[in-house]
C-alpha cells in the first residue's frame, strides 16, 4: 500500500505518523536512524507482523516540523514516541540506530504501552559514546524547515550513552513487562552501551525477522 | 485575583540600566545591561530556575566598581523566548551565541549554579571567550548526594521520567498558578529559603507577569528541576581541570540548603585549573551572591582587580 500520512501534535509540534501496512491488533512502530526518515513502504522484515505498521518521523526528521534553535536529546524525543503512545495505545517497537536508543528509553519509561522492543543497526546507534566527547559547541544558522535539521545531527550524535544507565531502563523494562523476554537484541554493531544490554541476563539475541516474530 | 499594588523595591536592587536581546538561532533570549558600556565586560550566567533580574543587586555593585555586567535569560526562564525544546547542550550554545555577541574579545564570565557548571563545558570546548571565570557554587562534582544509593537513584529516574513525559502529554494546556505577589514568594521559598520574603516578593514583581487572574512565573511550565538524562556530576570536574585561565570557584557548604550540588572543598580542590582559587564558606547557602551580596562582590572585585 502506498503509506497513509497523519500528524499528531507534541506540544506545538507537529509530527508524522506513517501508517505503512494497515491489520488488525498492536501495532508496530519503527524508529528510524539519526538523520534519516520514515521508509516509504513496509520494509519486507516486517512480513510476519499481521498488525498494523507505523512508522514515526521524528522531530526535525522526515516530514514533521523542526523546532527553532535545537535543544535535541534523546530523553527530548521520547516524548515523540510517547505522543504515539497517547495516541494509538500499546505498541511493539523496533529502533534502528538512533531509533534502538530512543525505543529502549521509552520501554523503560512507558512499560505499560510498550509490548517489547527490537533494537537494530542504523544510523546513530552510538551516539558520543559512555562519557561526553569533548565539548563542541556551535552556533548554526536558523536551518527554517529543511530536514533532518543539523541540530539534531549535531545534538543526537554527541550524547553520552553510559552503559549503566541504559542498564536503568533495562531494569525498568524487566521489572514491569509480562513478557519472558521483552528486550531483543538484533544488531551487530555494539557500543558500549547495547553490548551491556545484550549482556543482560533479561535479554535475548535474534536475528531482526525472528525477534519481530517473538512479538507477534 | 487582580490587586492594584504591583510593585515592591528591595534595598539596592537596580532595574537594568539597557535591555536587549540576542538570537540564537532563531530563539530570542532577553539581555539585561549595567553600567558603563565602554567599561570591560563581565557576563553572567543565572542558575536552573532563576533568571538574569535574580543578578539586579550583585551586578549593580560589580558594575559601580568600574564593570560592564550583561546578562541573559534562559531560554524558557525570564523574557527569552519559550523553546520547543530543552537541553543542557542547548543552553551552553545559548550562551556562545550570547557571548559571541557581546564582544569579539575574550571576557570575564561568572556563572552561578547550573549556569556556572554550563559554562565549565563551554570553557573547555571553547576556551579563547575568557579571559576569567568565577564559579559561584556550580560545581557539580562525583562526590555529591552520597547518600543515595542505587535503588533509591533509579526509583527517583523513573519518577523524573514518568512525570516528565506526562507534563509534556499536557504540554499545550500547562500554565502557571496565578497568586498574589505574597503568595508567589511564599510557593518559593522552600527553594530558597534563606533568602528574605523581601527579596523574594521583589523578585515575583520582575520574575513574574500580572494578568487578570494575578501573578505567574514566567517561566515556561514545562521545564522542571532535573531531567538531565546521563549527565553525571563528576563530568564537570574534567571541564574543571582542563582550564588555563584565571580561576575562582566559591563553594557554599550549607549542607541542608535544597539546591546546589553540596560539593565540598576537597571534592573539588584536586581538579583545580593551574593558579585557581577556591573559597568555601559553610555559613553561607547556595545563593551566596544574594545571602551575602556585599561579600561576593568584594570577593570577585578583589579577584578581578588585575583584570581590570
Amino acid at each position: 500500500m502506498t503509506r497513509r500520512t497523519e500528524f499528531l501534535l507534541n506540544g506545538s509540534l507537529r509530527l508524522a505518523l506513517h501508517t505503512l501496512a494497515e491489520g488488525e491488533g498492536r501495532p508496530l512502530l519503527l524508529l528510524h536512524g539519526l538523520g534519516e526518515q520514515s521508509p516509504q513502504t513496509r520494509p519486507a522484515w516486517t512480513n510476519s507482523w499481521n498488525g498494523p505498521v507505523l512508522a514515526l518521523d521524528f522531530t526535525g526528521h522526515g516530514e514533521s516540523e523542526v523546532p527553532v534553535s535545537g535543544g535535541y536529546t534523546p530523553e527530548g524525543l521520547m516524548s515523540d514516541v510517547d505522543a504515539v503512545l497517547a495516541n494509538r495505545g500499546p505498541v511493539t517497537i523496533v529502533g534502528r540506530g538512533f531509533g534502538a536508543w530512543v525505543g529502549l528509553l521509552v520501554a523503560g519509561a512507558r512499560t505499560s504501552l510498550v509490548h517489547g522492543v527490537v533494537l537494530f543497526d542504523g544510523s546513530g546507534i552510538v551516539g558520543g559514546g559512555p562519557q561526553p566527547p569533548t565539548p563542541y559547541v556551535n552556533v548554526l544558522p536558523a536551518s527554517g524547515s529543511v530536514t533532518p535539521d543539523p541540530y539534531a545531527l549535531l545534538e543526537l550524535s554527541r550524547d553520552p550513552r553510559p552503559p549503566d544507565y541504559a542498564l536503568d531502563y533495562v531494569r525498568f523494562v524487566l521489572e514491569d513487562s509480562d513478557i519472558e523476554h521483552p528486550i531483543v537484541v538484533s544488531a551487530r554493531i555494539r557500543p558500549d552501551w547495547l553490548a551491556a544490554v545484550a549482556a543482560d541476563i533479561g535479554v535475548i539475541e535474534l536475528p531482526l525477522e525472528q525477534a519481530i516474530e517473538s512479538f507477534a | 485575583m487582580p490587586e492594584t499594588d504591583q510593585t515592591r523595591g528591595f534595598p539596592g536592587a537596580k532595574a537594568p540600566d539597557r535591555t536587549g536581546s540576542i538570537d540564537s538561532s532563531g530563539l530570542r533570549l532577553a539581555l539585561n545591561e549595567w553600567g558603563d558600556p565602554d567599561a570591560p565586560v563581565i557576563a553572567m550566567v543565572h542558575g536552573g530556575f532563576d533568571f538574569s533580574r535574580t543578578f539586579d543587586v550583585f551586578a549593580p555593585m560589580i558594575a559601580d566598581a568600574g564593570w560592564r555586567v550583561v546578562a541573559w535569560d534562559a531560554r524558557g526562564h525570564g523574557d527569552s523566548d519559550h523553546a520547543h525544546l530543552y537541553g543542557w547542550a542547548a543552553d551552553v550554545r545559548d550562551h556562545l551565541a550570547a557571548i559571541q555577541s557581546i564582544s569579539s574579545e575574550p571576557i570575564v564570565l561568572l556563572g552561578h549554579s547550573k549556569g556556572g557548571g554550563q559554562l565549565l563545558d563551554l570553557l573547555d570546548g571553547r576556551p579563547s571567550l575568557a579571559r576569567a571565570f568565577v564559579n559561584l557554587d556550580g560545581l557539580p562534582s562525583q562526590f555529591s548526594s552520597p547518600d543515595v544509593n542505587d535503588r533509591e537513584r533509579r526509583r527517583m529516574r523513573r519518577a523524573d521520567l514518568a512525570s516528565g513525559l506526562d507534563r509534556r502529554r499536557r504540554r499545550a494546556e500547562l500554565t502557571r498558578r496565578p497568586d498574589t505577589i505574597e503568595g508567589l514568594a511564599e510557593r518559593r521559598q522552600p527553594m530558597n529559603p534563606r533568602l528574605s520574603r523581601e527579596w523574594l516578593e521583589y523578585l515575583v514583581t520582575v520574575g513574574a507577569r500580572h494578568d487578570d487572574e494575578g501573578w505567574r512565573w514566567k517561566i515556561d511550565p514545562v521545564l522542571h528541576l532535573g531531567g538531565f538524562g546521563p549527565w553525571r556530576p563528576g563530568w564537570s570536574l574534567d571541564h574543571l581541570a582542563a582550564l588555563e585561565m584565571p580561576f575562582l570557584g566559591v563553594l557554599s557548604g550549607v549542607q541542608d540548603d535544597p539546591m546546589g550540588w553540596k560539593s565540598r572543598r576537597g571534592d573539588i580542590e584536586p581538579f583545580l585549573p593551574p593558579g585557581g582559587q577556591l573559597e568555601f564558606y559553610d555559613d553561607i547557602g547556595h545563593f551566596l551572591h544574594i545571602e551575602q551580596t556585599r561579600f561576593i562582590a568584594d570577593l570577585v572585585l578583589k579577584f578581578l582587580e588585575p583584570l581590570r
